[in-house]
């Protein structure tokens, strides 16, 4: 009976606890972009991967852009511009947790555009930037 | 029925009891801290401050200065690096709790590599190794501090890069 009922409860329980809370896919994240988005600009029409891309690889003025970390192939490990930490790839193909949480996704967005643009990034430029990383590839 | 549940609960308290004999067993594990006290963690912290960096020791800093540090996030060495308020209080009253001493101060500078501390703590490091590529900064603790990353700076850890 112990083993039979309890262990098996106490493994869905420890499963259940060490699920990251609120996990999203990343097409869900994107979908909430697409709702912040359309928000803003009624004449929305679709994100860009190819305006994602450019946008990803150039520097807006600053020192960074967000391939200086991220390097311009994302599939990659990346390393952190001024400590020099290892950052694992951001593209969801490669790293399933990128873009699960999007809590943690809104707050790498703040800090990240902040560094690179100097303001918060619009609905549209993020949800580019994402619309690129998910065509990217193995 | 009652002699399952008897065993469950017995489960469960041995899991409680293994779980925090491990816990004790990695804090006495660290044998480095200049203080001689066992060295503090707290996961947000971990999480938190290690995504860019080693997570430093709250022992490295006094509490005037990491309360500095806390207040300014969003300019943080030159990075955004703001947290939402709820973690940002956690982790500030964990680095004020486990601060040192005056020690550590920095006469108002922020950088624990600036503090009279870190410069006694390293003055046999030759300008060669801080030059090196593979260091690259005095804030690369992993560089040379094999185990810095579970919080142990002991000498017996260190390998210098060639």
């Amino acid at each position: 009976m112990f083993r039979k009922v309890v262990v098996p409860v106490l493994v869905l329980v420890a499963g259940f606890l060490s699920q990251p809370a609120l996990a999203e896919t990343p097409g869900e994240v994107l979908a909430t972009i697409k709702n912040d988005a359309q928000a803003a600009d009624p004449s929305f029409q679709g994100f860009s991967a190819a305006n994602g891309e450019k946008f990803f690889k150039q520097k807006h003025g600053n020192e960074w852009s967000c391939s200086s970390c991220h390097t311009e192939n994302p599939a990659t490990s990346g390393k952190h511009a001024r400590t020099g930490k290892i950052i694992q790839p951001l593209a969801p193909a490669v790293n399933a947790e990128r873009f699960t949480s999007p809590g943690k996704a809104a707050k790498w967005f703040k800090r990240n555009c902040n560094d690179v643009l100097d303001r918060v990034c619009t609905p549209r430029e993020k949800g580019d930037v994402l619309a690129y990383l998910l065509t990217i590839k193995k | 029925m009652k002699f399952e549940y008897r065993n469950f609960f017995c489960m469960l308290a041995s899991v409680a009891f293994l779980t925090g004999g491990m816990m004790s067993a990695a804090q006495a594990e660290d044998d480095d801290d200049d203080e001689h006290r066992p060295a503090a963690t707290n996961a947000k912290w971990q999480a938190e401050c290690s995504a860019c960096h080693v997570a430093y020791p709250p022992r490295l800093l006094p509490a005037e200065s990491w309360r500095a540090v806390m207040s300014v996030l969003d300019k943080h060495f030159g990075s955004d690096a703001s947290l939402d308020a709820p973690a940002a209080r956690e982790i500030g009253a964990f680095l004020n709790k486990n601060a040192g001493g005056s020690r550590h101060e920095s006469s108002g500078k922020l950088r624990i590599t600036e503090t009279r501390w870190f410069r006694h703590e390293h003055d046999e490091v030759s300008d060669r190794v801080w030059k090196s590529t593979k260091v690259k900064s005095p804030a690369n603790c992993t560089a040379c501090h094999m185990q810095a990353e579970r919080g142990n700076y002991s000498e017996h850890n260190i390998r210098i890069p060639r």
